[in-house]
């Protein structure tokens, strides 16, 4: 299966957007600690803005500028949202409700607390009545996204924007399900080979193949990102984004469902 | 957008309050019994759900014992129905166990658990349980795992999450691995189960109905939730697939969003709209080639409203249209792949169910609203599914 990557955004420890980020993924210089929130999104409404939790501010950021780098506007790009952990904190502050029989649960928080709240937000943001598909694979979330963008980039023959996106996880719910610092990336796909959209001399090859059966995980090169990618699963992009800033060809697995998908990225000559 | 070539449904099931599988829905329909009865569940005692029984008795395949919840009980009663396992273990023999994916919705998973886990907490801001599996019951993509452990398959995988509309959006998501030539053949489909997030999550909404739901009825006052896992094999109706008898064709499909609200409706549904306009082109047919239009249709004042707008604005007063969640409930994630059983059984029986519970339609709808069953030829069934972040789904399924 092939495609091309139009474009790519960055959140996460040291990481604050591509135009920022994509020299140190290219220095492999990157600190795999301490976190910065992303902006409220810019995109929102004010009253839908205070209602955003996390994991919707770092979806958000990532897909505006990937967006944007893309020359797409948000309305006109159908999108697949991805995370392995959703919103930790709404479903927890849930949980701790729910555990009281008299405990009131808050309706903006239950509608908050669907696994689809980035991609809601991102459609009301951008206006768009584009579709939308909500995602989570536990750690393969990454792979199973790009596995999910890429198919109905060839199915449609259109451009699909990827999100994945993870934060840790409150107390209790962290030692059941540890996942390390808040990350977002986001992708803009489209159909391999064509010409008409901007961008398009800077666009990299992308063939994508799921080889059933041996899981295979290939690190990214710098042990800072590689600490980062094996701590949240939304991080396993990073080694497809370390290539793709340091302008390199790349063949690497990522492991999904008990076999791997086989990644290659080809930049233009 | 592409065309889309129809996928053969080659196997086909569901478990809800309705019924186990295919022949007891059919009786249900047929019977006009409704699943619903007064809630007494996770401690909420007010409206009506449907529930399924027998899941405390309920076995797990051989070996998953780690996945026991009330989702993956639910699930695991489906793929022992209808002979949905065995269909599947004829197309991993057909094309490889690797060259078929496993693509679920569900919008709560294994949610109970972790309910129940925090319920159990020793104090206020304790630890968990030790008996608490996070990935193995709440995580969102535990179901794909479940079912590719318990149908011994190797394709690709994952689950998709849109609320309402989630086991909907997964026919979507298998019918386009097999088109890109990922895999030949998609389990499809998804679980959703009763627990106190959406009883009470709902009740903060103010969308449960006391009594049972009475979807497109002037005095409708809300939902009943219900729980449901079901099942699909879609495959390519060409080839190998030729082998299998097909049961249903997914002859199209169409997603939007709705970009207005998280939790209430477009009011003119124009993403609604869009979503039945795109399965329509996918398959290349117009309107006027479907004969019944599967609603939505949850009960609540703001769903059905909106839904009756799209509905004519895309078909006009002639097609018949209803909703069946009077017998099941919603079933949220699971409503989906439920309602594709609905539109089977309406193409097999050549029967339209008329809404349960209906004594007067709201008479500012503009639709043909059936409020009794109807015996005539259905070849095309519209499916609607709509959700929360204002996810919309369309399948358009046809007769073989």
């Amino acid at each position: 299966m092939k495609a091309a990557i139009l474009s790519a955004s960055v959140w996460g420890p040291g990481l604050c957007g591509w135009a920022a980020a994509a020299p140190l993924l290219r220095a492999g210089v990157v600190a795999a600690e301490g976190g910065t929130v992303p902006p409220p999104p810019a995109l929102l409404p004010a009253n839908e803005r205070r209602r955003a939790g996390l994991l919707t501010r770092l979806a958000l950021a990532v897909a505006v500028e990937a967006a944007a780098d893309a020359g797409i506007a948000p309305a006109a790009l159908p999108a697949v949202f991805a995370s392995a952990s959703g919103d930790g904190a709404v479903v927890h502050d849930l949980l701790v409700t729910l555990a009281v029989p008299e405990g009131e649960v808050s309706p903006t928080r239950f509608h908050n607390s669907v696994h689809n709240a980035p991609a809601g937000y991102w459609s009301i943001g951008a206006g768009a009545q584009a579709e939308t598909a909500s995602l989570g694979a536990h750690d393969e979330t990454a792979a199973a996204a790009l596995l999910a963008a890429a198919t109905a980039v060839c199915a449609e023959d259109e451009a699909w924007l990827m999100v994945v996106a993870d934060a840790p996880m409150p107390a209790p719910l962290a030692i059941a399900r540890p996942i390390g610092p808040a990350f977002a990336a986001a992708l803009v796909l489209a159909p391999e080979g064509g010409t008409a959209t901007p961008g398009a001399a800077r666009r990299v090859a992308l063939a994508l193949d799921f080889i059933p059966g041996a899981a295979a995980w290939d690190l990214p090169r710098s042990p800072g990102l590689a600490a980062l990618a094996a701590a949240t699963p939304a991080a396993r992009l990073l080694r497809l984004l370390e290539s793709l800033a340091a302008g390199r060809a790349d063949r690497f697995s990522l492991p999904l469902a008990g076999g791997r998908l086989a990644v290659t990225l080809a930049p233009p000559p | 957008m592409n065309p889309m070539r129809p996928l053969a449904i080659s196997a086909l099931t569901a478990v809800s309050a309705m019924g186990r599988g295919g022949a007891a829905t059919l009786a249900a329909l047929v019977g006009r019994r409704s699943g619903l009865a007064p809630c007494d569940f996770a401690g909420v005692r007010e409206g009506f759900v449907g529930a399924v029984g027998g899941l405390a008795e309920q076995p797990l395949p051989a070996g998953l014992g780690r996945f026991d919840c009330r989702n993956h009980r639910l699930a695991a009663m489906a793929l022992a129905t209808d002979g949905f396992a065995a269909a599947v273990a004829g197309a991993a023999a057909r094309y490889g166990a690797g060259r078929v994916a496993v693509v679920l919705g569900t919008s709560t998973s294994g949610i109970l658990a972790a309910e129940q886990a925090y319920r159990a907490r020793e104090t206020p801001g304790g630890a968990l349980p030790g008996w608490f599996d996070y990935a193995a019951s709440q995580d969102i993509g535990a179901l794909a795992v479940f079912v590719r452990a318990a149908l011994g398959l190797a394709g690709p995988g994952y689950v998709v999450s849109t609320a309402c509309t989630s086991s909907a959006r997964s026919f979507v998501d298998g019918a386009r691995l097999i088109a890109a030539g990922v895999v030949d053949a998609a389990v499809v489909g998804g679980a959703d189960s009763l627990c106190a997030t959406t009883l009470r999550g709902f009740a903060a909404l103010e969308l449960v109905s006391p009594g049972p739901c009475r979807p497109l009825d002037a005095a409708r006052c809300g939902l009943s939730i219900g729980e449901a896992a079901g099942f699909a094999l879609l495959e390519r109706r060409d080839g190998r697939a030729a082998a299998a008898a097909a049961e249903l064709l997914l002859l199209g499909h169409g997603a939007s969003s709705d970009g207005h609200h998280m939790s209430a409706p477009h009011p003119a549904g124009a993403g609604a709209i869009a979503a039945m306009r795109g399965a329509l082109a996918r398959a290349g047919l117009a309107p006027a080639a479907v004969d019944y239009v599967n609603l939505h249709g949850t009960g609540t004042r703001a769903n059905d409203a909106a839904e009756d707008g799209a509905v004519f604005a895309v078909f006009g007063a002639q097609t018949a249209c209803s909703s069946t969640k009077g017998w099941s409930g919603h079933t949220l994630g699971a409503s989906g792949v439920l309602e594709a059983l609905v539109a089977a059984l309406a193409i097999r029986a050549g029967l339209m169910p008329g809404c349960l519970g209906v004594e007067r339609v709201d008479p500012a709808f503009r639709c043909r609203v059936l409020t009794e069953n109807v015996r005539a030829p259905v070849r095309r069934v519209m499916s609607n599914a709509f959700g929360f972040g204002g996810s919309n789904c369309a399948l358009l399924f046809g007769a073989p």
